[in-house]
C-alpha cells in the first residue's frame, strides 16, 4: 500500500491560514448577474476547487481573484492585502496554456521572471529547474508547437511556479488534454500541493477531478452564481494517491455532489 | 512542370515568352516593338552609365525613405488602432478611404504643398504604402490570443513590455505580409511619383526616352524596374515564409 504521501494537513484552518478571502463578491456584467454575494475562504497550502456546471461564474471568479477583471462590489484579500489589480503573490495557469509560439519553453517558463526584470542567467537558471520539476527536461529548445497538449500545459505549470507565487490560480487547466494525461497530472498535481507550500485555486468542471484532487470544494450554483456547499474530503486525502478513486468516501462524495448539481445540467 | 521528363526550373516560360518578343521584334511590325536582343544590348549600354546611375540612386533613395516612413509610421499606428477602440474609431474610415483611393490623382496636390522635387516623391511612395500597412498591423493586433494578453497581464508586464514582448510579435506575420503588399504598391508609388514629377530619377529618363522615341532605351529602363520590383516582392515574401512557420501553429 502507497502511504507516502506528505503529513496530512490541518483539516479546520486557523483564522490566520487563509491564503484568499472573498467578501460578498458580485459582478454584474450590464444587467446579468454573474456572481451574487459571494464569500469563501481559501485555506493555506491547501487546493480549494470551484466546480459548478457551466456558466457558473467559477472562471469569473478566478479571474477576479486574479485582479484580471474588477468586482462589481465586494473584495478580495491575499494574505491581509485588498486585491486591485493582478500582483506577484498571484500566478495564473490557463486552460488553453496561453504560451508564446515564437519563443522556446526556456524562454516561456522564464517569462513570467522576464517580465518582473530578473537577470537573464538567473531567471534562466530557476526557469531550467521548474522545466525539470514538471518532467520537460531536454526540452528547453523545443517550441510549443512541437510539443503535445500535455507537455504544454507542463510549461504552463513551470511557468507559473518559477514566479514563486504564494497563490496559484488554475483555471481548467486539464481540460485540453487527453484523459491519460490528465489523469497524470491530477497525481502529479497531489505531489505538487504536499510538497510547494503554495494555495491553489483550481476551476474544473469535472466531480471525478474535484474530488480526487480537492482539500476543499466549493460547488458553485448558477444564476446568479452564489456558493451552495463547501465539501471538505477529509478522509480521502491521506489514502495515498493509488487508492482515492476506490475509498467509498470518494465516491461518496462524488454521488453526493452529482446529486445536487443534476438539476442544473440542461 | 516537367516536359518529357525534365523539370523545368520556375519562370523557365518565360524564355517563350521572350522567344515570342524577339520575334514580333524583328518582323518590324511596330516601332515601337524593338527585339528583345536589341533591348538587352541598350539595357547593358546604359546600365553604367551616369545618366542612369544617378536615377537608380534617385529612384532607390526615394524609395528607401518612402518605404522606411511607411514602415515605422504604419506598423505603431496600427498596432495601436488594434489596441484602442477610441483611435481605431477614429482613424480607420480614414485608413479606408485612402486605402482605396486612387493616390495618382493626390500627386498634383502633394506637388503644390511639397515642391517639385524629392519630397513629393517619398511622400507619394509613403502614401502608396502606409494604408495596407497599417491595416495588416491591426488586423494581427486584433487577432492576438485574448488569454496571451490576460498572461501578461498576471505576470505584471507593462504596456511598453507588453507592445514589444506580446503584441508586436503575435502581429509580425500579419504585419510582414502588410509590408510586403505595402512595399509592392511603394514600387508603383515611387515610379508614379516619378513620372508625374518627371524632373529626377527614371520619371526623367522615361520622359527623355519616349520624348525622343528612344524605344529600346525606354523598354531596358521599364525591364530594369519590373524586375527590381519582382526580386524586392520575392525577397520580402521569402523572409514572410521563414517568419510564419509558426504562425499556423498558434
Amino acid at each position: 500500500m502507497s502511504q507516502t504521501r506528505a503529513a496530512p494537513r490541518s483539516t479546520v484552518p486557523l483564522a490566520a491560514d487563509i491564503a484568499v478571502r472573498t467578501r460578498d463578491v458580485s459582478k454584474h456584467y450590464g444587467t446579468v448577474e454573474a456572481l451574487r454575494n459571494l464569500s469563501l475562504d481559501f485555506p493555506r497550502g491547501q487546493l480549494t476547487s470551484l466546480l459548478g456546471p457551466s456558466g457558473c461564474g467559477k472562471t469569473t471568479l478566478l479571474k477576479i481573484i486574479a485582479g484580471l477583471i474588477p468586482a462589481t462590489s465586494g473584495q478580495i484579500e491575499v494574505s491581509g492585502k485588498t486585491v486591485t489589480g493582478p500582483g506577484p503573490d498571484r500566478a495564473f495557469v490557463f486552460q488553453d496554456f496561453a504560451l508564446l509560439p515564437w519563443a522556446s519553453v526556456l524562454r516561456n517558463v522564464a517569462f513570467g521572471l522576464e517580465l518582473r526584470g530578473v537577470a537573464r542567467s538567473e531567471r534562466e537558471a530557476i526557469a531550467e529547474k521548474y522545466i525539470r520539476d514538471v518532467g520537460l527536461a531536454g526540452f528547453e529548445t523545443s517550441y510549443p508547437h512541437q510539443l503535445s497538449g500535455g507537455m504544454r500545459q507542463r510549461v504552463g505549470l513551470a511557468r507559473a511556479l518559477s514566479v514563486n507565487a504564494e497563490v496559484l490560480l488554475m483555471d481548467e487547466p486539464f481540460s485540453a488534454v487527453d484523459e491519460q494525461t490528465r489523469r497524470k497530472f491530477q497525481e502529479d498535481l497531489l505531489a505538487l500541493v504536499a510538497n510547494e507550500n503554495k494555495t491553489f485555486i483550481f476551476v474544473t468542471h469535472s466531480i471525478e477531478e474535484a474530488v480526487y484532487v480537492s482539500d476543499q470544494i466549493a460547488i458553485l450554483l448558477p444564476r446568479p452564481s452564489r456558493v451552495s456547499e463547501v465539501i471538505r474530503p477529509t478522509g480521502i486525502r491521506d489514502k495515498g494517491a493509488d487508492n482515492i478513486r476506490r475509498d467509498p468516501e470518494y465516491l461518496d462524495i462524488v454521488d453526493r455532489i452529482w446529486a445536487s448539481l443534476r438539476s442544473y445540467v440542461e | 512542370m516537367t516536359i518529357f521528363g525534365f523539370r523545368l526550373p520556375g519562370m523557365s516560360s518565360l524564355l517563350l515568352w521572350g522567344l515570342v518578343w524577339e520575334i514580333v521584334g524583328r518582323l518590324g511590325i511596330t516601332f515601337f516593338v524593338p527585339p528583345l536582343s536589341a533591348v538587352f544590348a541598350t539595357l547593358f549600354e546604359i546600365i553604367g552609365t551616369p545618366a542612369f546611375l544617378k536615377a537608380l540612386s534617385e529612384t532607390a533613395y526615394a524609395f528607401g525613405v518612402g518605404v522606411t516612413a511607411a514602415i515605422a509610421i504604419g506598423v505603431p499606428t496600427g498596432i495601436l488602432m488594434g489596441r484602442s477602440r477610441l483611435l481605431d474609431e477614429l482613424l480607420l474610415p480614414w485608413v479606408n478611404i485612402f486605402l482605396s483611393a486612387p493616390l495618382t490623382a493626390l500627386v498634383p496636390v502633394l506637388m503644390v504643398l511639397f515642391g517639385f522635387g524629392m519630397t513629393s516623391i517619398i511622400i507619394t511612395t509613403a502614401l502608396f504604402a502606409i494604408w495596407i500597412i497599417i491595416l495588416n498591423a491591426r488586423a494581427g493586433v486584433m487577432q492576438i490570443n485574448r488569454s496571451l494578453v490576460e498572461m501578461a497581464r498576471c505576470f505584471g508586464a507593462s504596456p511598453l513590455a507588453a507592445f514589444t514582448k506580446i503584441y508586436f510579435w503575435s502581429a509580425l506575420p500579419e504585419i510582414l505580409s502588410g509590408v510586403r503588399i505595402g512595399v509592392i504598391r511603394a514600387v508603383k508609388g515611387v515610379i508614379i511619383g516619378q513620372l508625374l514629377i518627371s524632373i529626377v530619377g527614371f520619371g526623367a529618363l522615361f520622359e527623355l526616352y519616349s520624348a525622343n522615341f528612344l524605344m529600346t532605351h525606354f523598354w531596358a529602363v521599364l525591364i530594369v524596374l519590373f524586375a527590381m520590383a519582382f526580386s524586392i516582392s520575392e525577397l520580402l515574401a521569402y523572409l514572410e515564409r521563414r517568419v510564419s512557420y509558426y504562425a499556423a501553429k498558434r
